[in-house]
């Protein structure tokens, strides 16, 4: 155990909880957007594949990490439109039309990953970015000020969506749609034109999470992400429909995560104990998720598709 | 208005499978493809031999899945009227077993179930096709099915050689192995490493770290991570998520040894030598065992003895004659039976 607290060994596995909790807090933010109106995509890992392998294809191409990122950004737009017109205006059942999205986005990245590069080939990664000032400072810096620029993108979005929710009148017409939507329509709220919009966020923040994993590990495979998308979704009700909440259901994931590899790798979790350890994150996550997510109630209207005067 | 609704959804639905469909069996149209291809030119000759892979990841894993589809591509390069049909990407044992029946019910000649996980739905499906003949792996066991050949590799040996590689080149005496689950090939291979590495060196830590996943490339990805903090310059790891480690050890400078594919292509600077499988030396046997009428019931092992097992080196490495020296007469002692890798 001795072994673990040096500062090499500390500072390496923050810095390694940090980048894993990135993909997951970009997208749990985003369908936060969605869920706080009333609309649970269950498409976001399809969403997150699609932008993967947008992302690493046009890096492949052009060698621009940043056309990489506005194409995840472009696939989570057009993906983020098709969940909105399935779920707002077909009403379709969102348990189910989802899990369309999913294997769409599944099946698709991969199909197009076979035909256009076939053998899995490296790409360049995020350039990293040392935070003026804040980066020499000792330990600290090297654990959270010496990340890519998405890492700090991501984390900057959180106080963002905050305000958005919170405090403007966007963000007050998806709180009244998701709670009582036939109230906010009768007040003038347009239900579908808000949906739309937050399920189109959702959307976009997945293809960027997808393509920050992918651009970030700088190679692509199938199903790359490995149902990351789900434990977003997760984490939206872990962090109880609150940005806040959200980031520290991604950090508390990606911190296990990273305890668990550094722990395995100085032996300090024995071998024969591998397996079960791998199971850690989910489980530490699902017990916090019963014990902090039951004080707080979901959106009323959520997965209830809104029909004027019904 | 809802009836218009409800079929544009049945439609949505539809495409989505199909989609959804072809990203699973993307290799299948290209058989069918082949097969037209072959059919035209050889329409007076001889029917082919038709092969069937079935297997767990994609056909270009550089990893588990690749090493049989490129054996099974020299077979066919070698006996020329060969028909190969693959569908890959099943981790669903269900959906292979649908697909090794559907071969077995097209009648191909050999299907290959690439996976130690089919062994059960092989042991139900076999009997229903005695004319068919089924080969699996890895694995020792044939079932004692008449038309079931096994087949796996002795990953411990190429595993030692490189850890005796790994041992000599590292200079931090600290060197990280990347596994997924601690079970068949990737046990073999990481012991064999760890072993190799171990007997070069007496002193040197051989930090090892199974993900608990095969597929999570993240996950390998910080575990490449944790190594390089304790102190790693070499690094090994085995299975399809390892393109995220060896992601990591290309960016901090770590040396890497690869296995089941060559995987140079991956990190030209710092991939050392990868341990490659060469199915098509016992595939060889199985076929000409086939055309003598025998459809299975031998137990197949590939080996660096009989040369299933190649340590390819990456030209573009220097790698130090004294090492390179090591490395053959560590593969000459495993194979002349002076070496064990206690496996």
């Amino acid at each position: 155990m001795n072994e673990f607290f040096t500062q090499a060994i500390l500072i390496a596995t923050v810095a390694s909880g940090i980048r894993l909790a990135v993909p997951l807090l970009l997208a749990s933010l985003g369908e936060t957007f969605g869920q706080r109106s009333g609309v649970l995509n269950l498409g976001v890992d399809g969403i997150m594949l699609l932008g993967a392998f947008g992302g690493y294809y046009t890096v492949l191409k052009t060698d621009s990490v940043w056309l990489g990122l506005l194409t995840g950004i472009g696939i989570g737009i057009i993906l983020g439109l098709v969940s909105a017109v399935i779920s707002v205006t077909l009403k379709a059942e969102q348990g189910i039309s989802g899990i369309g999205i999913y294997l769409f986005g599944l099946g698709m990245s991969d199909l197009l990953f076979q035909k256009l590069v076939g053998t899995p080939r490296p790409v360049s990664s995020f350039p990293k970015l040392d935070i003026p000032g804040l980066s020499d400072i000792p330990i600290l810096g090297e654990m959270l000020f010496q990340h890519s620029m998405i890492v700090y993108v991501a984390f900057g979005l959180v106080p963002v969506s905050m305000y958005i929710i919170n405090r403007t009148t966007f963000g007050m017409n998806i709180r009244a749609v998701g709670e009582n939507p036939e109230a906010a329509d009768s007040l003038g709220v347009s239900v579908v034109r808000t949906r739309y919009l937050t399920v189109t966020i959702g959307g976009t923040l997945a293809g960027i999470a997808g393509a920050a994993l992918a651009i970030d590990l700088g190679i692509f495979q199938q199903n790359l992400t490995n149902a990351q998308g789900f434990i977003a979704i997760a984490l939206v009700y872990f962090g109880a429909w609150r940005p806040a909440g959200v980031m520290g259901g991604a950090l508390l994931y990606g911190f296990v995560n990273s305890l668990v590899l550094q722990f395995k790798t100085l032996g300090i979790i024995p071998r024969s104990w591998s397996d079960i350890a791998a199971m850690a994150p989910a489980i530490i996550t699902i017990l916090a998720l019963v014990l902090v997510a039951r004080r707080f109630r979901q959106p009323a209207a959520l997965t209830k598709p809104f029909t004027r005067g019904a | 208005m809802r009836r218009r609704h409800t079929t544009w959804l049945a439609l949505f639905a539809a495409l989505m499978m199909v989609l959804a469909a072809c990203g699973d069996s993307t290799d299948d149209t290209t058989a069918t493809d082949d097969t037209e291809a072959s059919t035209e030119t050889t329409a007076a000759a001889a029917e082919p031999f038709r092969i069937a892979i079935v297997a767990p990841s994609a056909s270009n894993d550089l990893a588990f899945t690749q090493s049989i589809v490129d054996a099974v591509d020299v077979i066919k390069g070698e006996m020329g009227n060969v028909e190969v049909a693959v569908t890959d990407g099943t981790f669903v044992v269900e959906d292979a077993a649908a697909a090794i029946r559907g071969y077995a019910s097209e009648g191909y000649d050999l299907v290959i179930a690439h996976g130690s996980q089919y062994g059960g739905s092989l042991q139900e499906i076999a009997p229903d096709f005695p004319e068919v003949s089924f080969a699996w792996g890895t694995a020792a066991d044939t079932f004692g099915i008449a038309n079931v050949y096994s087949y796996e590799a002795a990953s411990d040996e190429g595993g030692y050689v490189m850890g005796v590689m790994a041992a000599a080149l590292s200079e931090s005496g600290t060197i990280g192995v990347v596994g997924p689950i601690e079970v068949g090939d990737a046990k073999l291979y990481v012991d064999g490493f760890a072993a190799g590495a171990v007997a070069q060196n007496p002193a040197a830590s051989v930090n090892i770290n199974y993900t608990g996943s095969f597929g999570d490339v993240a996950l390998a990805s910080e575990a490449a991570q944790a190594h390089a903090a304790a102190g790693a310059d070499v690094m090994s790891g085995t299975a399809q998520m390892v393109v995220g480690a060896v992601g990591v050890a290309d960016e901090q400078g770590i040396l890497w040894f690869g296995t089941q594919a060559n995987q140079t292509s991956l990190a030209p600077d710092i991939v050392v030598a990868s341990q490659v499988y060469h199915w098509e030396v016992i595939l060889r046997d199985i076929i000409s065992n086939l055309q003598s009428g025998k459809l299975g019931g031998e137990i197949y092992s590939i080996n660096l003895a009989n040369g299933g097992e190649v340590i390819e080196y990456n030209p573009a490495y220097a790698l130090p004659d004294d090492v390179k020296q090591l490395a053959e007469d560590t593969i000459a002692g495993i194979v002349d039976g002076s070496i064990s890798t206690g496996g």
